[in-house]
């Protein structure tokens, strides 16, 4: 049994005639430490398929098996990363992370919880922002400290919600390395779930990559990226096997384009 | 220049309603001119804290005195009120069942409460806090409702990732994100205990300057009750604006 079953999930938003299917008849199997990304256009309902895996959202139908028991709101060793940082901004970028890690281990003294956050922080290069807000960073540095406070709770399932997509392209690829090396040196291995809409970052990033496109089973074939790691985007852009990844996700994120194509030059 | 022209405005501004007050004062006879209320006020303004009798005190005093019980009425209002805004917020089975309720008492004039809270308390101060309390906590419980459902969807999903328990969600969610629209409301609330304070304190013939207005106005000096009516202008106005300063540096987080 893999780790996290996602058998035969729907969901709908609204009702009568505004009822809009966001999914229909969604299942993926994702094993134990394995980084899968699903790679998608907006409004494929990527983002929906995530929170109804994290628990965020309950679906209609199917279910989702965590570990062989069944999710019902959000799981306590998961932590998810959104697009828009989610970061209270009242709180210095250290209260934000502490607030995590006081909810994750109650056990521990607040020394311990303290140390913890601070360490998490200065592990993305925060070191020395540990007390600014939310509103005195960088997009990068907040997306930093959501990543931060992602890893500080210890997490066996991360999942990522587009997390790098509202930044610039040079912090993306330096974030996107940061959080490789967190996953790798993290105590117990993390298994992750991101959901992109570039096929660049889930190459550099996934042990597979599952395109998904609009409608009825909307979830293309699986692609296993068999690269060695740590790769670089540089890399990729010369490797060939890289090269036949991309042109599946590709072709099966366009095969529902394809058809309109060709009645345009018939 | 501009700013010169900034500062010179208002005043004009008061020069001609001094003048529409003295021409108006010509031709009614019981109103007296602005010079002649000057006259017969100045012993109340120049010895601001001087007490000479029950209702014959300092404006200052007097003013203290109405504060006082303001102050009193308004944190029993809010204490009342933020609580109630924050059910409200939260439960929508609460709403319905309340909001009737709150639409018809809102609009209930503090004259038509103070009778009942003498009822109540047989004493005219608890009455008056009553009064009070029960007339300005309205804005304070709607916006306190208004922020919470105002909390984004991303700041519900950070308790709901982190798993915080609810206490901690209020704590650390709930009231800071609401925090700035309770302000709002404070100062709203504040505004109208202020108002509420006059009504009061003249019924209740209590030391004030709303009660100060009442006697001179039953003494016929007329010019006594301008000077309470300016009074009470100028101190609601310093009120809002110091609310409205702490409400500012809220929003600046």
């Amino acid at each position: 049994m893999a780790f996290i079953e996602i058998s035969n999930v729907s969901k709908s938003f609204g009702s009568g005639s505004k009822k809009r299917d966001v999914l229909t008849d969604v299942s993926l199997t994702i094993e134990r430490g394995e980084f899968v990304s699903i790679v998608g256009m907006m409004g494929c309902g990527k983002s929906t398929l995530l929170k109804i895996v994290a628990g965020l959202l309950s679906p209609d139908a199917g279910r989702v098996v965590v570990n062989g028991l069944q999710v019902r709101g959000v799981q306590p060793n998961a932590a998810i990363v959104f697009q828009n940082y989610s970061l209270l901004p009242w709180f210095s970028a250290l209260e934000n992370v502490r607030l995590a890690v006081d909810a994750a281990f109650p056990e521990w003294t607040k020394d311990r919880q303290r140390d913890q956050a601070s360490r998490h922080l200065e592990a993305v290069g925060l070191g020395k922002a540990l007390h600014r807000r939310p509103t005195q960073l960088s997009g990068g540095m907040r997306q930093r400290v959501a990543i931060a406070r992602a890893f500080a709770t210890e997490p066996e399932i991360l999942f990522l919600d587009e997390p790098f997509g509202a930044l610039d392209a040079l912090t993306r690829e330096s974030l996107q390395q940061e959080l490789l090396r967190l996953s790798s040196t993290a105590e117990r291995p993390v298994t992750t779930l991101m959901i992109t809409n570039s096929v660049e970052e889930a190459l550099l990033l996934s042990d597979r990559i599952v395109p998904m496109t609009r409608g009825a089973k909307p979830l293309g074939h699986p692609v296993r990226v068999d690269l060695h790691r740590p790769r670089t985007a540089g890399e990729l852009m010369h490797d060939d096997r890289a090269a036949h990844v991309r042109a599946h996700v590709v072709s099966s994120l366009t095969r529902d384009l394809k058809p309109t194509t060709k009645q345009q030059v018939a | 220049m501009k700013r010169a022209i900034n500062l010179l405005l208002p005043l004009v501004g008061v020069a001609l309603a001094l003048l529409v007050w003295g021409g108006l004062s010509t031709m009614v006879d019981d109103l007296p001119s602005p010079l002649k209320t000057w006259e017969e006020s100045k012993v109340y303004i120049l010895k601001l804290l001087e007490k000479r009798g029950e209702m014959d005190q300092g404006i200052a005093l007097l003013a203290y005195y109405s504060l006082v019980r303001v102050a009193r009425g308004f944190l029993l209002g809010i204490a009342l009120a933020t609580p109630l805004g924050f059910l409200l917020g939260m439960s929508k089975t609460a709403t319905r069942m309340f909001d009737p309720i709150m639409q018809v008492l809102r609009p209930i004039s503090p004259l038509a409460w103070l009778p009942l809270g003498l009822i109540l308390f047989r004493k005219s101060e608890p009455a008056a806090l009553f009064a009070i309390a029960v007339c300005s906590m309205w804005p304070t419980v709607i916006n306190t409702m208004a922020g919470v459902r105002a909390i984004p969807q991303d700041y519900w999903n950070v308790a709901k990732v982190l798993r915080l328990s609810p206490f901690t969600t209020f704590a650390k969610i709930v009231v800071p994100a609401t925090l700035p629209y309770m302000f709002t409301g404070f100062r709203l609330s504040l505004g109208i205990a202020w108002l509420v304070i006059v009504a009061s304190e003249m019924l209740t013939g209590t030391p004030g300057v709303g009660g100060f207005l009442w006697q001179e106005y039953n003494s016929l000096i007329y010019a006594h009750i301008l000077l309470a009516i300016l009074t009470i202008g100028v101190v609601g106005f310093v009120l809002d604006r110091l609310m409205g300063l702490a409400e500012a540096r809220l929003r600046a987080i």
